[in-house]
């Protein structure tokens, strides 16, 4: 069988991919992806806790995590349309109006 | 041993298209690519006995969350990222500022290798305890979540309802006044 670990190694890496796409992207619905591959990482990581522990715990985790990120796309999202509608651009950059 | 090389395929192959994600400049391409990420999650959660999850995964993440990115690239009709501009204006372009990341990852990933070969349990099998059938059962997950997380359950009705007056409200056109 797999050992635990793996399944951690590759939440690991893909919650890096996730934050190094915050980062390094200028585009705010790739900035939005980027935030969903995180999460999703981080449901990998509870379902094999969850199943490394015998219970169903990790998996229910997964659902209201599953939930916040569909609210967080949601309101995200409109955000964007709100932004894009005054600006015409999706670059993090052309909102700076309340950088001090 | 053929659940280890269907390991490794998932986890290459959403590995990579995360990767892929990441490495785009066409937003739509990023979504097609997040998409075959999310199917290769779902095959690792079936892998997990969690098959309640892995059907949640494509359903709810791969066919509602994607299309709703869908709807809004293909609305707004994005503009791609401007290479040239990305590469003049970039603060990661700064070589101060490309040291200290590149420094703290370096740290990162130490860290991770130090805690994985010092915890014992990381190299268990993930399926080592547990009755299979009671933990991958549509029946046993509904029960704990509607008996030990009902209230958590409730709340996040509250949350979707906030989170969707909350997307209309911001994504109303204004009215002339």
């Amino acid at each position: 069988m797999i050992p635990l670990g793996h399944y951690l190694v590759v939440s690991a890496v893909l919650f890096a991919i996730g934050t190094a796409g915050v980062f390094l992207r200028r585009n705010l619905i790739t900035i939005l992806l980027s935030v969903e591959i995180m999460l999703n990482a981080v449901n990998l990581s509870f379902v094999a806790f969850g199943r490394s522990q015998g219970n169903v715990d990790g998996q229910i985790i997964t659902f209201f995590v599953m939930t916040v990120a569909a609210a967080e796309a949601a309101v995200g999202l409109a955000i964007v349309i709100a932004l894009f509608r005054h600006r015409e651009s999706l670059n993090p950059d052309a909102f700076t109006s309340l950088k001090w | 041993m053929p659940d280890t090389l269907l390991f490794y395929l998932f986890a290459t192959v959403a590995i990579g298209a995360s990767a892929l994600v990441i490495g785009q400049r066409n937003p739509m391409y990023s979504i097609m690519l997040l998409i075959a990420s999310f199917g290769a999650l779902s095959a690792l959660y079936i892998q997990l006995d969690a098959p309640f999850v892995a059907m949640a995964q494509v359903v709810v993440y791969a066919g509602a969350i994607m299309v709703l990115f869908l709807f809004v690239v293909m609305l707004l009709n994005a503009p791609q990222e401007d290479a040239a501009e990305w590469d003049r204006t970039h603060p990661l372009r700064r070589p101060g500022v490309a040291r200290f990341g590149a420094l703290l990852a370096g740290l990162l990933i130490v860290e991770l290798v130090w805690a994985f070969v010092r915890v014992n349990d990381a190299n268990a099998a993930v399926a080592a305890r547990g009755d299979v059938a009671e933990i991958s059962s549509v029946r046993s997950v509904g029960r704990v979540l509607f008996t030990d997380y009902v209230f958590a359950f409730e709340a996040t009705s509250i949350l979707i309802l906030v989170a969707m007056v909350g997307a209309v409200v911001l994504a109303a056109r204004e009215e002339k006044r």
